[in-house]
Parts: C-alpha cells; sequence; structure tokens
C-alpha cells in the first residue's frame, strides 16, 4: 500500500517546481517534476533589439544572472559574427567563474546544508566565538519566549536523521555564517567587472565594457585569495566532513546517469580549449558533443507549440490547461536520451576523458579519502563533493586569468547589427548546460529560445514517456518518516534545482486532509 | 498603477505628504514589534510570485549590517522560500498560522510579478485537491491579513519584465493585487541591499519613510536622485565627450543611457558594497528602478534619449520637474519626470501596442 507524504513547497531552491511521489514500503516508486511558473521570456524577446537580450535574459535567473548574460552574448557574438578581443573574454570568464564561487557556496551552505547539519545543536554551544555565541543568545531567547516563530528562519523544520556530532554541527553552523560573508565578496568580485550583482550591465558582443585597471586587478585577486583559502580549507573540508556522516547517501539519488557537459571558460580567442570539456556520457559510452542532436519534447509541458524541435526553431506557445501536461519546463534530450547535467556531468564527464590532470589528482584523492570507487560519484553526496571540487579548479585558475588582463589594451570589438542572421551560445553555468538560440530579422529578434540547466534536469516525462532526471533520481529514495520526508529534499537539491519548488508525494492520486491550504 | 496614486492620496488627506503616512501607521507597526520577542524586530512573510530571487540574492548582500545581523536584530523571517529551513507543509504552516494568528501584525514582502490572467495559473504554490493555489490567491490573502506591504523590485514594483510587452501572462505589481494596506515599492532590478534594509529599518523605528508619488522612500529614489545630476561621468557630459562605443571613455548618453531619467541614489552608493556601479563600469543605465523599465518592444534598452529628455540639452535646466513642465504632462500637479514615466505607465497598461516606443512611453 502505497503512503502518501507531500512536500509543497520544497524551499531551499531557486523558483516555482513541484514533485508529485509515490512511496510504496517506505521507498520511491514514482515521481513527476513540474514547473510552476511562466513569464514568457521568449514571447517578451521577440520584436526587441538584440543588444537587450543579455540584459532581459539575466533576469531568467538572480541567482546566475551572469551565465544567462554570457550565453546571451556567445548567442550575439555568434550571430553577428564578432569576437572579443583578450581581454574581453577573460574579463567574461572572470566573471561567469565568480559567478560559480557564489553560486556553488551558497548552495551547499545556504541551500543544501540544513538537510543534514543540525541547527539546534547551537543552543548547547559553549565556545568563544562571537558570531556563535549571538546566534546561540538569539535563538535560546526566542525559544523562551515561548513565540510559535522561535528561531525562524531555522526552525521549524522536518525531524530527521540530523548530523549528531556535535563538532560536525557546530563547525557547519560557523560555517554557514562564514559563508554569507564568502558569498557576498564573490558578488563583489563580480561586481568590480559587471559593475552591479546580481544582474550585470557590462556584456556586450564583441567583448565587455568593464576596463581592467591595476586596481580593479588586485581588489578582484585580494577577494579570490580569500574565497581560495575558505575553499580549500573549509568548503572542501566540510562536505567530506558531511559525506562520511551520511554514507549510505553515496547509494541513492543516482538517477538517469547520462551526462551532458557543453564545455564552458574559454581559454583562448580561438574558443577550442575550454576550462570545462565539453562531451557526451551515454549509456556507459563517452563521446564528443553535438549541440545538433539537442530537441526538446512539449507532450507533457504546458505549450502547444511543436515537440522535439531543435531549440534553433523552438517555438514557446503556452497552454495552460493543455490536457496531460503537467509542467512549464519543457523536456530537452540529447539524442533523444533523458541526461544530466551540472557538476557531476562536467566533472565525470572530464574525468573520463583525462582532460584536467588537476580534477583527476582531486577526484582520487577524494575517493580515496572516502574508500569509494568512480561510480560513488553518481549518487547525491557525489553531487555535491563534484561541486566542491569544481568550485577550487574554478577559483586556482581565476588566479592566472587575472593576471593575464592587460590594463589598456581593448575590451571590446565594435559589431554591427545585421538585418537578418541566426546565431547560437552554449556555456556551462553552476547547474549545467545552457544554450541560447536567437534568430535576427529586420535587425530585431524574431526567435529566441533559452534551454537552461533545470529545463534539462527538472524536466517532465518526454514524448516516450521516460522521466526526467529529478524524477529518475527520487526513483528508489528512502523515506524513513512519511510525516517528515527529508530524504525528497536531499536528493532534488543535490541537483540544485533553479525554481521555486514544490513537491507533492501522492498515494493513488489522494491528497491527505493536513496537507490542504486552509486560508 | 493609477490606484494606488490615488489610494496614497487618499491616506494622505488629499496631499501627497508621505510624512503623513507615517504618522497613521506607527502606532499599529511598533504593536506589530512589540508582540516578539521584546527586540521589536519585524516579523516578514516574504513571498515570490513570478521572480527572478535577485531581489533575495540583494538582500543577502547587505553589507553593514550583514545579513545575519538583519536576521537576529531587524526582522523576524517567518517565511521565505529560499532561505527558510522548514520545506512543504511546514513551511505552508508558518504561513497560515500567521494569517489566523497574527492577523495585522506582520509586513508581506513581495518579491516578483503576480500574473493574472488564466486565473493567475502562470504562478502556483502549493495545491488542494490536485487544484492548483495561485500566487494571486495566496498574496491576495496573506497582503489582506497584514499590517502593511513591501514591494521589492521592480517586477512587484511596477510590473517588470513580465509584464513587459506583449504580457503574455497578464502579469501585475502587488499594488495591483492588494488595494487596501499601506505598500512600499522599492523597486530596482535588483534594489540595492541598503534600500531594503534601510526601509525596514526605518518602518521599525519610525514608521514608513515619506514615499514619492510612487510610492518610492524619497531618501532613496527622490527627485535629487537623479542618476545624471550625480553620475561622476558627469564631467564628461559637460564636456561634450561621448563614449562613442562599449567600452570607451565618456558619457554613455550616446550609448542609450537612461541616467537622464531615472531615480536612485546608486551613483553615489555604488553597489556590492560600493566597488562599482553600472555607469563607471561603462553599462549604460537601464532605467531599471523606473516604471518604463525595460522600455518598449522596437526600441531597445540601448536607444538614445531624445534630447528633450535630458538635463542639459535642448536648453532645459538640469531640473526633472521642468523636463516634466517642458514634455507638457502632469504639470498641474507639478510632480516630477517620475511621477510622469508613472502616468504614462498607466497608458502601458491599457495600450499594448507592440509598435510604441521608449518615448511614446516616457511622456511624448
Amino acid at each position: 500500500m502505497a503512503r502518501t507524504i507531500t512536500v509543497d513547497p520544497l524551499t531551499r531552491i531557486e523558483g516555482h517546481l513541484k514533485i508529485k511521489v509515490s512511496v510504496e514500503n517506505g521507498v520511491v516508486v514514482d515521481a513527476y517534476s513540474a514547473g510552476e511558473m511562466f513569464r514568457g521570456w521568449e514571447i517578451i524577446l521577440k520584436g526587441r533589439s538584440p543588444l537587450d537580450a543579455p540584459i532581459i535574459t539575466q533576469r531568467i535567473c538572480g541567482v546566475c544572472p551572469q551565465v544567462h548574460g554570457t550565453a546571451s552574448v556567445m548567442c550575439l557574438d555568434d550571430a553577428l559574427g564578432v569576437k572579443p578581443p583578450a581581454n574581453g573574454r577573460i574579463i567574461r570568464n572572470l566573471m561567469l567563474g565568480s559567478n560559480f564561487l557564489q553560486s556553488h557556496i551558497l548552495h551547499f551552505y545556504h541551500l543544501s546544508a540544513l538537510d543534514f547539519v543540525d541547527i539546534t545543536a547551537i543552543l548547547s554551544y559553549k565556545g568563544a566565538d562571537p558570531k556563535l555565541i549571538k546566534i546561540r543568545d538569539w535563538v535560546q531567547s526566542d525559544v523562551e519566549s515561548g513565540e510559535a516563530s522561535a528561531g525562524a528562519p531555522f526552525l521549524p523544520r522536518y525531524e530527521g536523521d540530523y548530523i549528531e556530532d556535535h563538532e560536525i554541527n557546530i563547525q557547519s553552523i560557523a560555517n554557514y555564517v562564514k559563508a554569507l560573508e564568502i558569498r557576498r565578496k564573490a558578488q563583489e568580485m563580480l561586481c568590480i567587472w559587471g559593475g552591479k550583482m546580481p544582474h550585470v550591465q557590462t556584456l556586450f558582443p564583441g567583448g565587455v565594457s568593464a576596463r581592467p585597471t591595476i586596481d580593479n586587478i588586485t581588489a578582484f585577486k585580494s577577494r579570490l585569495a580569500e574565497i581560495q583559502a575558505f575553499v580549500d580549507n573549509v568548503y572542501i573540508p566540510n562536505v567530506l566532513a558531511v559525506a562520511k556522516a551520511y554514507p549510505a547517501w553515496f547509494g541513492i539519488g543516482a538517477g538517469v546517469g547520462n551526462f551532458l557537459s557543453y564545455g564552458g571558460f574559454p581559454l583562448n580567442d580561438d574558443k577550442d580549449e575550454p576550462l570545462f570539456t565539453s562531451g557526451e556520457f551515454i549509456e556507459g559510452n563517452i563521446g564528443e558533443f553535438n549541440s545538433d542532436e539537442i530537441t526538446e519534447h512539449v507532450k507533457h509541458s504546458k505549450y502547444s507549440s511543436g515537440s522535439a524541435l531543435h531549440p534553433s526553431s523552438g517555438e514557446t506557445t503556452p497552454d495552460v490547461h493543455k490536457s496531460g501536461a503537467y509542467s512549464w519546463l519543457k523536456s530537452p534530450r540529447y539524442k533523444g536520451k533523458v541526461v544530466e547535467g551540472g557538476p557531476l556531468a562536467r566533472t565525470f564527464i572530464a574525468y573520463l576523458k583525462g582532460t584536467n590532470s588537476d580534477l583527476n589528482a582531486m577526484v582520487d584523492g577524494v575517493l580515496g579519502e572516502l574508500g569509494a570507487g568512480p561510480e560513488a560519484l553518481i549518487s547525491t553526496l557525489g553531487r555535491h563533493a563534484a561541486r566542491a571540487l569544481e568550485t577550487k579548479i574554478v577559483a586556482d585558475n581565476m588566479q592566472k586569468w587575472a593576471d593575464e588582463l592587460v590594463p589598456g589594451e581593448p575590451v571590446h570589438n565594435e559589431f554591427k547589427i545585421p538585418d537578418s542572421s541566426k546565431g547560437m551560445g552554449l556555456t556551462e553555468g553552476p547547474r549545467g548546460t545552457l544554450g541560447h538560440w536567437i534568430t535576427i530579422e529586420n535587425k530585431k529578434i524574431a526567435n529566441y529560445q533559452a534551454v537552461v540547466p533545470t529545463t534539462w534536469n527538472g524536466s517532465p516525462r518526454d514524448d516516450n514517456g521516460n522521466m526526467g532526471p529529478f524524477e529518475q533520481a527520487l526513483i528508489g529514495t528512502p523515506v524513513v518518516d512519511p510525516e517528515n520526508p527529508i530524504e525528497v529534499g536531499r536528493v532534488i537539491r543535490s541537483f540544485d534545482p533553479c525554481l521555486a519548488c514544490a513537491i507533492h508525494v501522492i498515494d493513488n492520486g489522494k491528497e491527505i486532509s493536513k496537507f490542504k491550504i486552509n486560508i | 498603477m493609477l490606484i494606488s496614486r490615488k489610494k496614497f492620496l487618499k491616506i494622505s488627506g488629499g496631499t501627497i505628504a508621505g510624512a503623513a503616512l507615517s504618522s497613521l501607521w506607527m502606532p499599529n507597526l511598533l504593536k506589530a514589534a512589540s508582540v516578539k520577542d521584546g527586540k521589536g524586530r519585524l516579523p516578514i512573510i516574504w513571498f515570490h510570485g513570478q521572480a527572478c530571487t535577485g531581489c533575495s540574492v540583494s538582500l543577502l548582500n547587505t553589507e553593514y549590517p550583514g545579513i545575519d545581523e538583519v536576521l537576529i536584530e531587524v526582522i523576524t523571517l517567518d517565511f521565505h522560500p529560499s532561505v527558510m529551513a522548514g520545506t512543504g507543509d511546514v513551511a505552508l504552516d508558518v504561513v497560515r498560522r500567521m494569517i489566523k494568528d497574527e492577523k495585522g501584525q506582520y509586513i508581506l514582502v513581495v518579491e516578483g510579478s503576480i500574473p493574472l490572467e488564466a486565473g493567475g495559473e502562470y504562478c502556483t504554490v502549493g495545491e488542494v485537491d490536485d487544484k492548483p493555489i495561485t500566487a494571486l490567491e495566496w498574496i491576495e490573502e496573506i497582503g489582506s491579513n497584514a499590517l502593511a506591504v513591501v514591494a521589492v523590485g521592480t517586477c512587484a514594483s511596477w510590473g517588470g519584465i513580465p509584464s513587459a510587452t506583449p504580457s503574455p501572462t497578464g502579469a501585475v505589481p502587488a499594488s495591483e493585487v492588494i488595494k487596501d494596506k499601506p505598500i512600499i515599492n522599492i523597486p530596482g532590478c535588483p534594489p540595492h541591499p541598503d534600500w531594503m534594509v534601510g526601509t525596514l529599518v526605518n518602518v521599525l523605528k519610525y514608521g514608513i519613510p515619506k514615499l514619492d508619488e510612487v510610492g518610492r522612500p524619497e531618501m532613496f529614489f527622490g527627485n535629487d536622485k537623479l542618476v545624471h545630476d550625480n553620475c561622476e561621468l558627469r564631467k564628461y557630459f559637460d564636456e561634450g565627450k561621448y563614449a562613442k562605443d562599449f567600452g570607451d571613455e565618456g558619457c554613455l548618453y550616446e550609448l542609450g543611457c537612461k541616467g537622464p531619467v531615472t531615480h536612485c541614489d546608486i551613483a553615489t552608493r555604488g553597489w556590492n558594497s560600493g566597488v562599482n556601479w553600472c555607469n563607471r563600469a561603462g553599462g549604460p543605465c537601464v532605467g531599471c528602478t523606473e516604471t518604463f523599465f525595460p522600455g518598449a518592444t522596437g526600441s531597445g534598452l540601448y536607444e538614445k534619449l531624445p534630447a528633450a529628455q535630458v538635463p542639459g540639452l535642448a536648453n532645459i535646466n538640469a531640473n526633472a520637474n521642468t523636463i516634466g513642465i517642458a514634455l507638457g504632462a502632469a504639470t498641474a500637479a507639478g510632480i516630477g519626470a517620475h511621477a510622469i514615466a508613472r502616468v504614462v505607465s498607466s497608458k502601458k497598461l491599457k495600450n499594448k501596442n507592440k509598435n510604441e516606443n521608449l518615448e511614446d512611453k516616457e511622456g511624448n
């Protein structure tokens, strides 16, 4: 007999998403992932100047706006036939890299850690850290006041198998607080080159508008060094400490096991040697990525437009009550297959291809420390580990790139908007593969399509009935206490979803009254 | 959007004096705070409509006070979907409890626009008996039981990008949904953390701050905060030295800067702990705090402003009010250029003509 649980909304992510899951004998046996918000970006962009696209598409997501800006401006480079000078390419990479730092650190500490760390450990803190003392006294006084909101926003929460080791909990809480400051500094790094964050102002076809000067290079590198020290000495050890406390979670949430990377961070002006390699890993075979193999299915998506189209000719016609549709996400597929993108996909593909010896050494080191093989990476905790290692790779490389900037040299090449053209911009964002496609007619945007990381990972069933990566990863997940389904959040958050999320776990399609909204 | 202006006029006894608001509402606000733990924090339900979460990310960027200090000393963040530990029913029960037990004692913060078309089903949060609950229903319910509403960001303040032509989902700002509560608009895409924290601290200590005609705190968005007047590139404008290409030195007017019609103090405050700001980084102001953002189809964010709208050009003094007079709009009320944008913005809602251009929207 299946049991009903509802998790709605799934908090500590970005955006609106609903997932329905059936649980039988303590294990998830069916799952539905559904995006719950539509704004009509592609429709709004039609008829606008192509130059508006990097500004407008950044507003798809306030956590990773610059990544959309990057894809959009690469798309315009392609359509306009222009390339940035070295300074322009490097500054774009430095902004993209800074976005990885702020997003990955935010994800582990502020979005995910509360699924593992016992925040109430602070009440028995006896140390001398002034910030922790302040937090302890704050929670203590709230609890003693008897207020229903005591400890908000950290309480109430699901009860579950939180970490029992007091030291790991206290260290993690201290790191949560420190990470707030660290991620703010990563945003400042973006602002040095972007003028503003969230939503940078400096991305244009042909380069950027921000000029490198010795003082802003130095200010950037100084913040970066501080963040590198945090990644090396706090973030990575903290992820490993949590991982060691939950060995079973290297075997939970594996999901589809097919991976895709477009590649990201071009290291020279011909874009042929990116830091993140591109590639595919499909049904056990590693291969080269081919952008022609991307299609988007809409059978179960709330669109009346055509299905299985390549994004360059994609359509977005909303149909809110379409029969059989349950998500505002389309279902991107690669070679018709369900694939996962993101840190795990990038790490796994790069590891197998052997394109980055630093990365392979780090992966081997972590696997050795955990006494596990590479297959352990394909799991809930594997995604966290891959994300942490990737953060270090990006941070370490940015120090080198910042030194390659040349003050006084150009940051931007002139461009002309053609009467008509097409363009494609592919990059990697913190959460996975990101592609933008533009068609220009009469110097205006005639069509614009974006296929974003969480569209891949959070996609609903495709035209062939195959479940998306979130859905597949949930299958087999144990749910110990249906009243406190903490496990569902752990699996989904390991992907770092970028939608405000609602998760529903259903029992034979019937909701139980406890979860009704009584307003 | 004119409705909220009328509402403000009504509340403030027919004048545009925002100061009247603070004395009206302050006692209630203090009462709300006093039900907390004696530290007088503001209870907050922070609800997302059609949001990108950029406003929340910007709030986290607050430097002094840091976000930890804000959470401990300024607000009680009862509900915030991106931050709170509680999830699912544990999270929504907080909202249900507050609507019932803390009626009239909490602040609703709205981030994102609210879609009205298709019965609001373009944005839903949760469901009952397989029927989705719309963000519209939530925000109406939470808002009608709140003490006051703070709209953060341009989407919640004016509709923002989701409401841009052709407004595919019928997206509207908070003021179009909640009509019987005082609303403070803190626009910006995103708003600077100081604008959000500063407004909340002001509400906590003194009540609602003095607002301009479109409900923005004057201390951050007033007539003296015209970006163009405070821009460090103003010297280039005065010299007639204009950047011709992105990355060039010079005033960004030719590249489409909206500083001459945009109000906010960013030119002196700076983004992200003050390390830089839009125009200093060579990225022309796109007017993200104004009702016209992101402008109309067919023109573009980087279209050069007509000379008539630029203080110092076309023989007009560098004064926002006189631009309004020159444009012949709203002169009877003698209000600022930003109010003109407001008036025109109401046209925007009625007129979804794809061919309208930015110039049309801004007052011609």
